[in-house]
C-alpha cells in the first residue's frame, strides 16, 4: 500500500525539482484566454459610472437619454438617488451596449446630481481625524512596565515612519463575462476563489439563482495579489445586465475605478520609540500608531512590534482612521509589510545611535524573537554571507566622495501559511490516462504546476502523463487562495487522492505479480515489487486490468502533510544619488524557508517577485489622495507608478531546504518574501545616505527631504 | 524611473542611430493617438481627424478628410491577412484586434501607453496598440503575438520565456514577448546591460524580470542557430 507521507529526499524524481510551469507554453503564446479575453457571441459590453466625489448624496438621476440610445441595452444601478456615495469611485451604475465606445458614450449620457458632503480622504493628520470623530482605538497592549524600561533603558530613540496605502494594480483588472443559458448561470470570472463564487452569485435578489445553477470558470488570471475574493458588485452587475438584456456581458474595470476601488492595503503611520542598553539590548518599546483601510475600521493592531514581540517592557497603541478612500482588501500577507517597515526602520535607526552594525544588533536581540530566533539567526547569516554584508557595511552615511552613496539594510519576517481546506479527485482511467481535478485556481503562483509535480511523483508517471483540472467549480471544492494557503491545501489533497486512486490499483494488480498490495509501488511508469524491480508490470498494462471502469478516489487536505510558520531574512544593496534624489536597489539576497518545497524553479519566482513587489512599494508606490479635491491623483499607470525591468538590480535568492525543515511538509511561500523589502531597501537608503528617509515610497522628494532636514554625514 | 512611456513616439530608446528620420517618416505617414494627443494637448474623438488646424500642432500635413463619427470601412492586415471591418474612427488597434477579431494575445491594462501589455509589431516596429487608432493602422503590416509561431509551435523568444520562468500570471507576457521579439530582431547580439535598458516599456506587476532579463538573452543566442 502507498503511504501518503512525502517520498524521502532519495526517492523524490520530482517533487523539489526545478520544472517550468505546464501552463507557460499556453501563457507565453498568448493564447491563454483569461476572462478579459473571452468573447461569446452576442457580447455586450459593461461601462460604470462611479463617483467623482469623495463624499456624496446622489440627488437626481436620470438614465432615460442613455437608455433611448440605440445599442444600449441595460442599465443596472449600484446606487440611486437618496443613497451616499463614499468615496471617489463608489458604484452607481452600469450601463451594457453593443459596444465598448458606446456603452462609454451612454454612461455619459446619464444625469446625475450630487449634493456634496464633507470628507477626508488624507490620514496623515491623525489630530484632525479625530476632531473630526473619524478614529477609534482599536486597542491598547502594555506587558512589563514601559516607563520603567525607558528609565533602565541608557540610549532611547524616536522617530516618526509612514507607509502610505498603496493599491494592488492587478494587471488583468477586476471583472467577469456573464451568460445565461435559460436559469443557468455561466461566468468566467477573475477570482481567487473559484469554488466559493456560485454561492455569491445565488445571495442575490436580483439574481434569484440557485449555487447549483451557476458555473464558474477562471482557467487563468492576471493578478490577484489578495484583491479578487469575491465577485464584488460589479461581478453580480455583469450577471444581472445578461440577464436583463438576454445577452452574454462583459464587465472589467477600467484601469482608473481598477486603481480607485477594487484594491488597497491600508497605510501605517506611528511615532516609536525604542529603548536599550548600551550593549544594544532593547528593554522598552513605545508605539503610537494609525492607519487607514477606507471607511471600515481595520488595523494592524497587535502586530507592533513586529517579530520582537519579546521586548520586556512595551506599550502599543494603535488607531484606525476612517477616509473616504476606496476600501481596504488584503494585500500580499496583510498587515506584515506595514509593521514589519515601521519596527525595522526604529530598529535600525536605534542600532545607528548606539553605533552598531545592525547586524549585530538584531543577532543580539533575537532572543526577543520567540520561537523562531534560531531559524532567524541562520537566516541572517546566510543572507550576510549572499550580500557580502561584512564588507558592505559602513556606519551611516557612505563617505565615498561624489553624488553617489552605497548602503545596505536588512530586515526580517514572518508568516503563517498553513495550507487551506480543500479537495482533490484522481480519476485512474483504464487506458492509463490520468486526471486530477481541484476547484482551486492559479494566480500565477504555479498552483497548476504543483498539482501536477505531486501527482505525477505520487503515481510514478511523467508530468505529461496527469491532466490537471482546475479554475472551475464543477471540480471538488477547493479553498480560496490567500494567505499563502493554496499550496499546502491542494497538495496534501493532491497526494492523498492520487495515493488512494494508486492503492486502488495496487490492490487490482497484486494477484497478478503474486503479492499482496502493500509489497507495491509505482516508480518510472510501472508497478513493482518494493525492491524488486524484476517483478512489474508497466503502468498501461496495469490500468488495462480495470476493465471498463476508472477508478475514482478523492483525497482531502492533511495536516500531516502540511504545517505553519515561517521565518525569512532579506538584505538590500541601494545606491541614492544625493543630488537628484534617485534611489536605485542594486542587489537583494532573500533568504526563505518554506518547509517542502514542491517546485524549486517556480518558488524561486516567487521569492524574485516578491522583492520587485516590495521594491515597486519601497520607491514608487503611494495612492495620493488630494484633500483639497477629495480625489485621488494617480489611478492611472503614469504616475501610479511601478518598477520597471532595469529599475531592479540583482536578486538572489536562497531557498532553506534542509532535512528538518522539509520533514515540516508543506508551507505557504506567496506571502512570506513580500514582507521585508520595504525595511531592507530603506535602512539601506538610511545606511547610504546618512539619514532616515521615514516615509515610504522613497520619491526623490522625499530623499532630497531628508538630506535637507538631517545633515549629510 | 526610466522615462518607459516611449514606444508611439520619438525618443524610443530602442531605436536605431537614424531613428529621428524613420520616426519623422511615421509622422508624415500617419500619427499615432499618442503622438496626437502630445501634439493638440485635446483627447481624441471622433469628428476631430477633421482639424486641419490640430493636425497642423501635431505637425501633420494633410487634406482635412471627414472620417466617422459612425463606422467606416477598415482594412488591416494582421500577421499577413488582410481583414475588412466597420469601426468608428475611434476605435483603437486594441480594440480592434481584441473585440472585432478576437485577437486576444495583446492585452489592454493601462490603455495609454505604459504598460506595453498590448504591444503589436508595425512595419517591423513595436507599438503600443491601446494608443495607435484602427483607421491609422491601414496600409501598415502589423504582427501579433498569434502570427509569430505557427499553431502549436512556440516562438523561440515564447519559448525562453517558459524555459526561464519569465511569467507568474502572464497577463504581461505576450505584450514582453512581442517587444523581445522585436528588440532582438534589431538588435541581435545585445548585452545583458543593454537588453535591460532596452525592455523599460513594459510592466510587470508579478516581478518576472529577472526571468525576462535570462529569456532575452537565451533567445538571441537560440535565434542566431536559425531555430524556430
Ligand atoms: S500600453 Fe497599451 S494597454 Fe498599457
Ligand atoms: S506575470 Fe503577472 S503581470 Fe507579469
Amino acid at each position: 500500500m502507498a503511504n501518503i507521507a512525502w517520498p524521502p529526499a532519495s526517492k523524490r524524481g520530482l517533487i523539489g525539482k526545478s520544472i517550468s510551469r505546464i501552463d507557460g507554453p499556453e501563457k507565453a503564446s498568448g493564447r491563454a484566454k483569461y476572462t478579459y479575453d473571452q468573447n461569446p457571441v452576442n457580447l455586450l459590453y459593461a461601462k460604470m459610472l462611479t463617483s467623482p466625489y469623495a463624499h456624496a448624496k446622489i440627488t437626481a438621476l436620470d438614465t432615460s437619454e442613455a437608455e433611448r440610445m440605440p445599442g444600449v441595452r441595460a442599465v443596472y444601478v449600484f446606487n440611486g438617488v437618496g443613497k451616499e456615495v463614499n468615496w471617489e469611485g463608489h458604484e452607481i451604475l452600469a450601463v451594457a451596449a453593443d459596444s465598448e465606445e458606446l456603452a462609454e458614450d451612454a454612461v455619459r449620457r446619464v444625469r446625475v446630481e450630487f449634493q456634496q458632503l464633507p470628507y477626508l480622504v488624507d490620514d496623515a493628520d491623525l489630530a484632525l481625524a479625530t476632531k473630526d470623530g473619524r478614529t477609534r482605538q482599536l486597542g491598547a497592549e502594555t506587558s512589563g512596565d514601559p516607563a520603567a524600561g525607558f528609565q533602565q533603558a541608557e540610549v532611547t530613540s524616536e522617530g516618526n515612519y509612514a507607509i502610505p496605502v498603496i493599491t494592488h494594480c492587478c494587471l488583468e483588472s477586476h471583472g467577469s463575462v456573464a451568460q445565461w443559458a435559460g436559469d443557468k448561470l455561466n461566468v468566467w470570472i477573475s477570482t481567487q476563489n473559484v469554488s466559493g463564487a456560485a454561492g455569491e452569485y445565488a445571495q442575490s435578489p436580483d439574481l434569484n439563482v440557485p449555487a447549483s445553477n451557476v458555473n464558474v470558470d477562471c482557467q487563468v488570471m492576471g493578478g490577484g495579489f489578495g484583491s479578487k475574493f469575491g465577485i464584488d458588485t460589479w461581478g453580480l452587475a455583469a450577471a444581472a445586465l445578461a440577464k436583463k438584456s438576454g445577452r452574454p456581458v462583459k464587465l472589467m474595470l477600467d484601469r482608473k475605478p481598477e486603481l480607485l476601488m477594487a484594491g488597497s492595503r491600508p497605510s501605517l503611520r506611528g511615532k516609536i520609540r525604542v529603548g536599550a542598553k548600551r550593549d544594544g539590548t532593547i528593554v522598552a518599546w513605545d508605539s503610537d500608531s494609525w492607519g487607514t483601510g477606507g471607511m471600515g475600521v481595520v488595523g494592524i493592531h497587535g502586530l507592533l512590534p513586529y517579530i520582537f514581540r519579546d521586548i520586556p517592557n512595551r506599550g502599543s497603541r494603535y488607531t484606525a482612521v476612517r477616509t473616504n478612500t476606496g476600501p481596504a482588501r488584503a494585500w500580499r500577507a496583510p498587515n506584515h509589510p506595514q509593521a514589519c517597515f515601521l519596527t525595522m526602520a526604529a530598529l535600525d535607526d536605534m542600532a545607528a545611535k548606539l553605533g552598531m552594525d545592525p547586524l549585530d544588533f538584531f543577532l543580539k536581540n533575537l532572543s526577543l524573537a520567540g520561537e523562531r530566533a534560531a531559524l532567524y539567526q541562520e537566516e541572517l547569516q546566510k543572507a550576510a554571507e549572499l550580500m557580502e554584508w561584512k564588507a558592505k557595511w559602513h556606519p551611516r552615511g557612505d563617505k565615498t566622495p561624489g553624488p553617489i552613496k552605497r548602503g545596505v539594510g536588512l530586515s526580517i519576517h514572518t508568516w503563517g501559511g498553513l495550507g487551506h481546506d480543500g479537495y482533490c479527485r484522481t480519476t485512474i482511467h483504464p487506458d492509463g490516462s490520468v486526471e486530477v481535478a481541484t476547484g482551486t485556481q492559479d494566480l500565477g503562483t504555479g498552483t497548476r504546476t504543483v498539482i501536477n509535480i505531486v501527482a505525477a511523483e505520487t503515481l510514478g508517471l511523467p508530468l505529461d502523463g496527469i491532466r490537471v483540472e482546475i479554475g472551475d467549480n464543477k471540480y471538488p471544492p477547493d479553498g480560496a487562495s490567500g494567505g499563502s494557503t493554496t499550496v499546502g491545501g491542494v497538495s496534501s489533497s493532491t497526494r492523498v487522492s492520487a495515493t488512494n486512486a494508486l492503492n486502488q490499483l495496487l490492490a487490482k494488480v497484486a494477484p497478478a505479480l503474486g503479492t499482496t498490495p502493500d509489497k507495491l509501488e509505482a516508480v518510472a511508469e510501472k508497478i513493482q515489487v518494493i525492491g524488486d524491480p524484476a517483478k512489474a508490470i508497466s503502468w498501461k498494462q496495469a490500468c488495462a486490468r480495470l476493465g471498463t471502469t476508472p477508478i475514482v478516489a478523492m483525497g482531502q487536505r492533511n495536516m500531516s502533510l502540511i504545517s505553519s510558520g515561517v521565518g525569512g531574512a532579506q538584505m538590500a544593496e541601494v545606491s541614492v544619488d544625493v543630488e537628484t534624489g534617485v534611489v536605485h536597489m542594486e542587489k537583494m539576497v532573500a533568504v526563505q524557508d518554506c518547509g517542502l518545497i514542491i517546485d524549486i524553479k517556480t518558488a524561486t519566482s516567487q521569492v524574485y517577485g516578491a522583492c520587485i513587489m516590495g521594491t515597486c512599494y519601497a520607491l514608487h508606490e503611494e495612492k495620493i489622495m488630494d484633500q483639497q479635491t477629495g480625489t485621488c491623483l494617480n489611478p492611472n499607470m503614469e504616475f501610479y507608478k511601478l518598477s520597471g525591468l532595469d529599475d531592479v538590480g540583482d536578486i538572489v535568492v536562497h531557498m532553506m531546504t534542509d532535512p528538518a525543515i522539509e520533514s515540516r511538509g508543506v508551507i505557504g511561500l506567496g506571502e512570506p518574501p513580500v514582507i521585508s523589502p520595504g525595511a531592507a531597501i530603506a535602512n539601506a537608503v538610511a545606511n547610504a545616505i546618512g539619514v532616515r528617509v521615514p516615509e515610504l515610497p522613497m520619491t526623490p522628494e522625499r530623499v532630497l527631504d531628508a538630506l535637507g532636514k538631517g545633515e549629510m554625514a | 524611473m526610466a522615462d518607459r512611456d516611449e514606444r508611439n513616439h520619438s525618443n524610443d530608446s530602442q531605436r536605431e542611430p537614424d531613428a529621428k528620420a524613420e520616426a519623422g517618416e511615421k509622422t508624415a505617414k500617419g500619427f499615432s493617438r499618442r503622438q496626437f494627443i502630445k501634439g493638440s494637448g485635446l483627447a481624441v474623438g471622433a469628428g476631430v481627424l477633421a482639424n486641419e488646424g490640430l493636425l497642423k500642432a501635431a505637425g501633420i500635413e494633410s487634406t482635412p478628410v471627414v472620417s466617422g463619427p459612425g463606422a467606416v470601412p477598415v482594412q488591416l492586415k494582421i500577421n499577413g491577412r488582410l481583414h475588412s471591418l466597420r469601426l468608428e474612427p475611434r476605435v483603437t488597434l486594441l480594440d480592434a484586434l481584441r473585440n472585432h477579431l478576437d485577437l486576444t494575445g495583446a492585452k489592454k491594462v493601462c490603455d495609454r501607453a505604459t504598460c506595453g501589455a498590448c504591444t503589436v509589431i508595425m512595419d517591423g516596429r513595436p507599438v503600443y496598440a491601446c494608443t495607435v487608432l484602427a483607421i491609422e493602422a491601414q496600409g501598415h503590416a502589423i504582427e501579433t503575438i498569434e502570427g509569430i509561431a505557427p499553431a502549436h509551435k512556440l516562438h523561440p523568444v515564447s519559448q525562453s520565456f517558459v524555459d526561464n520562468d519569465a511569467q507568474q500570471c502572464g497577463f504581461c507576457t505576450s505584450g514582453f514577448v512581442m517587444a523581445v521579439k522585436s528588440y532582438l530582431d534589431h538588435h541581435p547580439n545585445p548585452t545583458y546591460d543593454e537588453a535591460k535598458a532596452s525592455l523599460n516599456g513594459n510592466l510587470c506587476r508579478c516581478g518576472t524580470y529577472m526571468g525576462i532579463r535570462k529569456a532575452v538573452l537565451e533567445a538571441a543566442t537560440k535565434e542566431k542557430g536559425g531555430r524556430l
